[in-house]
């Protein structure tokens, strides 16, 4: 990683021009779309972007239309991290042999929550292990929304979606949201962080953090889908927001393991009377809202409890994880 | 149908031939930002948090613009603008 | 035929061998594998090749075979040249990307060691893993044995990269008959091969830039590889692959032509191989390493004064249909044999095929099919000598009592 940071104002980010376009098809109040948009603003130079089959994959590569204004590849579901493979050892060995300009091109992996925690898993874990120098953007949505809001092991516990229907027996999904950043942080890799729109400026710099790393980079980002999430369009920056606060999904980085919150987190962390409650989070989303019944509300207590012991497990291990 | 380019026509792979700007999504609106000038002060939060870049800032006039064109009417500009200076409203309302 | 002028070298080296050697070659730049029996020599000597530093191959150890392709079909897209080889249940997991390599337009190299499929396991030589990817869009060629083997793979980067094709390719051979089966292989001077197949080509394509470049990944001139192509699209794009086909078809015997005039070997025409079929009256129409043990049983039956023959099938995809039907056309009983089953159809591909592309020729002779070597079981060439003793029966008869036989089945 460089050891000069990235200094930016919002002005150098809106002067950038979009590379990932307008006329794409996402929802009105799409909080992957800006999260894409604000990736590529990160970019430093000749950048190769893949992408895993998916909502994000969909909207913006509809021929003849496409909203991609660098060189993009989709190939399948589970492919984001194997075809960051391919691209990699090609550029590395065309430039080698001077099949190529010589110069150094970024690779980047775009994949959803299906794409990364469950389909194409086996493909990320390979990619992570053989080393190739690429950045993994994982957009976590919570669910496969493209296929209509079906549950992944990412959907959190107690969320409504099509496969886990809350039901007057099953209140929604019964399982845990799987600790993606915990496996991928077991693969010893250099750079592993969290990031989500809201907090722009923070995901900016942990993009251009994890395209630094000479080899993988893993960024999980939190991403609000008001479809799936049966919220508001307006507030799908407001959840982004509220996540954090909440501390349902805090903010931190690792840098070869050693975890530090980054600034909103550590906000929290330092004053914890700022900590919002889990519910101003839940409410507003009708995915949750059959938990919001006497009979479910103990569910929501419990949540908030599992909640609380995640997040004052990150708070040791960032503390014990410091130099 | 018969204006669409045949088999012979398409390029290999489906490589894609026009960039999304000339696909105008602002027709999928139901209300539109209203912007206060008066009030905005340049911060740009707006600007980083659309989905779908349609607000810009104009170096050369100092100000944020809005491109009807791409606006989808989501309201997150509103939402989060700090000072609140973009109100969403139907289009006949702004008249 | 070919002048001799060219030096060859002679070296022992059984099927999987000779097509790691091919591959050193051919200046691969991305190799991306994963082990499968009978495939696995070929991954294993190459990357001695790597790590003896005696290629500039960037080899790619993936966790799949389904990762393997897919590594090659994005290495592919980038503009290098790619190879990977696989077989059975290997092949079956690569399946999906199958499909999205040859609609991508990406010219992988793959080598198949043909090869049984579970359940039950079986590691030994069939068909099957191969024919069930029949209509993945791929091309594909079946060598005889380790020679064309080797021929095969260095002919298949220059016919799969003629930007008129653009589509990948199998190279099958069968698994231990010919992969792990040590031979004589004539091989040409590397500079010879390299020559040969030259530097990868693109086609042209215009993109959204409203720019013609090369079709590949390239940050100066960005495209995007792999959208949607909905209703109104999807199948022109399907149409345009065909096309591809078409012109490998012409392609593939080009290139055999020019590579018999650089080494002095030629494969039939390059997409059929027949073995004394001008004046036959009786024929077995096989794929693969038996067309050799047949070639010794039609030698016996000749001096014998029977008029039996064989085609040997080398391209199944493109299907040679113009070819079958023309060196059919005086047979009065054919035998299809097929190393495959096609569970409640009628025969198995190669049967199906041959039996399709001859329904409207002028005269067509009877054509029954033998199913046979399922899992590797093998047959002696007095087991095989038989099929050409039910042809010649119901040659004289004029008609066949059943039209599918499980040849070598316990009943």
């Amino acid at each position: 990683m460089s050891t000069q940071e990235w200094k930016f104002t919002a002005k150098d980010i809106a002067a950038k021009p979009d590379l990932f376009l307008s006329g794409h098809r996402a929802c009105a109040g799409c909080g992957p779309a800006t999260v894409l948009r604000l990736i590529m603003k990160a970019t430093r130079g000749p950048t190769i972007v893949t992408q895993a089959t998916g909502c994000m994959e969909i909207v913006g590569s509809i021929y003849p239309y496409t909203s991609w204004a660098l060189p993009w590849l989709h190939t399948a579901f589970e492919t984001a991290a194997a075809n960051a493979s391919g691209i990699e050892a090609a550029l590395k060995i065309m430039r080698k042999k001077g099949k190529i300009k010589d110069e150094h091109v970024d690779v980047i992996a775009l994949a959803g929550d299906g794409g990364t925690y469950d389909i194409g898993l086996q493909a990320l874990s390979g990619a992570v292990e053989r080393g190739h120098d690429f950045l993994f953007v994982l957009y976590d949505n919570e669910g496969y929304m493209n296929t209509g809001i079906q549950r992944s092991s990412s959907t959190p516990i107690g969320a409504s979606t099509t496969t886990s229907p809350a039901g007057s027996v099953i209140p929604g999904k019964l399982e845990k949201k799987k600790p993606i950043t915990d496996i991928m942080l077991a693969h010893g890799m250099e750079y592993v962080a969290t990031a989500t729109p809201y907090y722009w400026k923070d995901l900016l710099s942990k993009v251009r953090k994890g395209l630094e790393v000479d080899g993988p980079a893993f960024l999980h980002v939190f991403s609000p889908c008001p479809r799936g999430w049966r919220s508001e369009p307006a507030k799908t920056m407001e959840y982004s927001k509220l996540a954090v606060e909440s501390c349902v999904f805090p903010l931190w980085e690792a840098v070869n393991g050693n975890r530090q919150l980054s600034t909103p987190s550590k906000v929290i962390a330092l004053a914890p009377q700022k900590k919002k409650s889990l519910k101003d989070y839940l409410e507003g989303q009708g995915r949750f809202r059959h938990l919001f019944t006497p009979q479910n509300n103990h569910i929501v207590d419990e949540i908030q409890q599992a909640t609380d012991e995640r997040w004052q497990k990150l708070l040791r291990q960032c503390q014990t994880s410091q130099p | 149908m018969s204006k669409e380019k045949t088999w012979k026509e398409v390029s290999i792979a489906a490589i894609a031939s026009k960039s999304s700007v000339g696909f105008l999504t602002g027709d999928w609106k139901t209300y539109m930002p209203k912007h206060d000038t008066e009030k905005c002060t340049n911060c740009l939060v707006c600007a980083m948090l659309c989905p779908e870049g349609a607000i810009h800032f104009r170096p050369e006039h100092n100000k944020v613009e809005f491109n009807d064109n791409f606006c989808k009417g989501c309201g997150i500009c509103a939402n989060e603008c700090p000072v609140k200076a973009i109100v969403m409203k139907m289009p006949e309302e702004e008249k | 035929m070919a002048q001799q002028q060219i030096k060859q070298t002679i070296l022992a080296m059984n099927g999987d061998e000779a097509i790691a050697y091919a591959v050193k070659q051919c200046d691969v730049d991305v190799v991306a594998a994963y082990p499968i029996t009978p495939q696995t020599i070929i991954v294993e000597k190459f990357s001695e090749y790597v790590a003896n530093g005696e290629v500039q191959t960037q080899y790619v150890c993936t966790e799949s075979e389904h990762s393997a392709i897919t590594a090659c079909i994005a290495a592919g897209a980038t503009g290098a040249r790619t190879f990977t080889a696989s077989a059975s249940a290997g092949l079956a997991l690569m399946h999906e990307m199958l499909f999205v390599t040859s609609g991508a337009r990406v010219p992988v190299v793959l080598a198949v060691a043909n090869r049984a499929l579970s359940a039950p396991l079986n590691i030994h030589g069939d068909h099957s893993d191969s024919m069930a990817e029949r209509d993945s869009g791929w091309l594909h060629i079946y060598a005889e044995n380790a020679q064309e083997a080797y021929d095969s793979i260095i002919q298949a980067f220059k016919i799969a990269e003629d930007v008129d094709v653009s589509l990948p390719i199998f190279i099958g051979v069968d698994g231990f008959t010919i992969s792990h089966t040590l031979e004589r292989v004539d091989t040409l001077p590397e500079d010879v091969v390299r020559r040969f197949i030259g530097t990868r080509s693109f086609p042209m394509v215009l993109t959204h830039e409203g720019k013609t470049v090369p079709f590949k990944l390239d940050p100066a001139n960005p495209m995007t590889m792999g959208p949607n192509a909905l209703q109104n699209f999807y199948y022109e794009f399907k149409r345009q692959q065909e096309e591809g086909m078409r012109n490998a078809y012409k392609k593939i015997q080009e290139v055999n032509s020019e590579y018999a005039k650089l080494s002095g070997r030629s494969y039939g025409n390059g997409l059929i191989d027949p073995y004394k079929l001008d004046d036959a009256e009786i024929a077995i129409i096989v794929i693969g390493s038996t067309a050799g043990t047949l070639k010794v049983i039609v030698d016996q039956l000749r001096t014998e004064g029977i008029k039996a023959g064989i085609l040997r099938i080398r391209t199944f995809r493109p299907f040679p249909v113009d070819e079958i039907k023309n060196a059919l056309r005086n047979l009065k009983a054919v035998a299809v044999m097929d190393k495959s089953m096609s569970p409640g159809g009628l025969g198995a591909a190669v049967f199906s095929e041959v039996r399709n592309a001859l329904y409207d020729a002028a005269h067509r002779p009877i054509i029954v099919s033998y199913i046979f070597g399922l899992g590797g079981r093998d047959s002696s060439p007095n087991d095989l000598r038989r099929i050409y003793d039910d042809l010649a029966r119901i040659a004289k008869s004029g008609q066949a009592e059943k039209t599918v036989t499980y040849f070598g089945l316990r009943e």
